[in-house]
């Protein structure tokens, strides 16, 4: 199962915490992307779904979506090596805007 | 129980047959270098069924126990000084992951200058690292500290690694009796280890994950809390062990004539035999001497230091280190619990036995001779016109 962003996050000052750094694999409590400041935009109709993106990205952040691909933008740092790789022009990187 | 003419290495490996890690890793350093030799020959032997894994350096045979120990193995590994030192890294690591690996540290001085003569600077430089420390003062209480360290640390409510400090050479290199019990009576003791926390494909754990700013401080106090739980744990152990072994530990400390004495010397490790002949001697000559042995550095003693010197003139502690730009260690952690207990007398602080130089029993007289006369500050033996 992928790692991903749980919406139950134990009590950290009760008995649910783990008394050790050991706990249910991929349970990840906090979004890891404050400093991007661009992002990869995917243009659905170019996307033929080859996955270089998918497995470029050092993050592990896009994922297969149906027979094309989707971003998880609460962990994508916005480093653009999926843009670089795509040979379709389907990924382009766009200013964050604050 | 067999009774052998051994030294405090092979003592210790006969503690840790009897404890039978699974995993064994370290690299070889004077003067530990016997206790791992004596392993490796009872692992090619059968002797014990264990897992040596050969590793080319200190900071990877911890790395290497920390593995094994995160998929629910018990292990053991070994060090001294400079390698102690290059395990630095990873001895926060070991104990932020609550591994309860066992590890002996074979006591010895820091370079420069290049010695390998035993002086505590290598372990009491490592105090804040999270590890429990223990020192034991012979062979015996050596062998004994391998089997209960196992206890005390694979406690799910302590989950903390366990050092077993040997003064170097002392310790290490001296030949004296000692018991070594049967490995019945070892398994009566000291139960398999077990853990959740294994590698398992069907119900998969995230093992030595991050921490952010909301929840660091959760782990840190929690990583606190099971040392300071290891002071329960000690004293219940012990009193598991005089149970099947018949021998009887004392706790975090050691007290001898403490209980009516003016003058306390505080001490750590092997130099305490001799200390305490002295206070026989000194109390035979009707002064009131008494002497506290440290047997911890942590969790450490406050409660004990604290009763124990609450009726004293003054005191001094004796020790074989130095924290530069300010006084010893073992000094420092015994003035900061005194204060907080609202102990005010003079504390005096004899640094001694660096690199190795024998501590005379004219020095431990001297010393007393010191408490009576209200001396404190920071002095070393045989450097006493040092213009600092």
């Amino acid at each position: 199962m992928k790692p991903h962003l749980r919406t139950c996050i134990p009590e950290w000052r009760s008995d649910s915490l783990p008394d050790n750094t050991a706990y249910e694999a991929g349970f990840l409590v906090t979004k890891n992307s404050g400093w991007r400041d661009i992002r990869p935009v995917i243009d659905t109709k170019k996307c033929t779904g080859c996955l270089q993106c998918y497995l470029y990205c050092p993050d592990g952040t896009i994922a297969r979506c149906g027979n094309k691909v989707s971003v998880d933008y609460d962990f994508c740092k916005g480093c653009g090596i999926c843009a670089k790789m795509c040979r379709h022009d389907a990924l382009r990187m766009e200013a964050e805007r604050r | 129980m067999t009774r052998s003419f051994i030294s405090g290495n092979e003592a210790f490996a006969h503690g840790i047959r009897l404890a039978s890690p699974g995993v064994i890793s370290a690299y070889p350093i004077t003067p530990q270098t016997i206790v791992v030799e004596r392993l490796s020959e009872m692992v090619a032997d059968g002797v014990i069924d264990s897992d040596f894994i050969h590793v080319e350096s200190e900071h990877s045979a911890l790395s290497c126990v920390i593995g094994a120990s995160a998929a629910g193995v018990r292990t053991f590994t070994a060090t001294s000084s400079q390698g102690l030192l290059y395990m630095a890294e990873c001895l926060p690591y070991a104990a932020g992951g609550r591994f309860p690996i066992v590890m002996m540290n074979a006591n010895r001085s820091v370079a420069l200058p290049w010695n390998i003569y035993g002086d505590h600077r290598d372990s009491l430089s490592q105090l804040d690292c999270g590890w429990i420390q223990a020192y034991a003062q012979n062979a015996q209480e050596g062998l004994d500290l391998a089997l209960m360290s196992y206890r005390i640390a694979e406690r799910p409510d302590v989950s903390t690694p366990f050092m077993v400090n040997l003064d170097g050479f002392h310790l290490t290199h001296t030949y004296e009796m000692a018991d070594v019990p049967e490995k019945e009576q070892a398994d009566r003791f000291l139960p398999p280890y077990s853990t959740q926390n294994t590698i398992d494909f069907d119900t998969p754990r995230n093992l030595c994950f991050s921490a952010g700013p909301d929840h660091n401080t959760a782990f840190k106090a929690g990583e606190h809390a099971g040392l300071m739980r290891s002071r329960r744990a000690v004293i219940e152990t012990e009193e598991e062990f005089s149970a099947i072994f018949g021998r009887k530990y004392t706790g975090l400390t050691e007290e001898y004539m403490c209980s009516d004495a003016e003058f306390i010397l505080i001490t750590l490790g092997s130099i305490s035999g001799l200390c305490r002949d002295v206070v026989s001697s000194l109390r035979k000559s009707g002064m009131k001497a008494g002497l506290l042995r440290l047997r911890y550095m942590r969790p450490f003693p406050v409660e004990e230091v604290s009763a124990a010197v609450a009726g004293a003139r003054s005191i001094c502690v004796l020790e074989k280190d130095i924290s530069f730009g300010f006084a010893g260690t073992v000094f420092i952690n015994v003035c900061a619990a005194i204060q907080n207990a609202g102990i005010c007398i003079p504390a005096m602080n004899l640094i001694g036995g660096l690199g190795g130089r024998d501590i005379t029993e004219e020095n431990i007289r001297a010393a007393f001779q010191d408490m009576a006369s209200g001396k404190t500050g920071v002095v070393f033996i045989g450097m006493e016109d040092l213009k600092i």
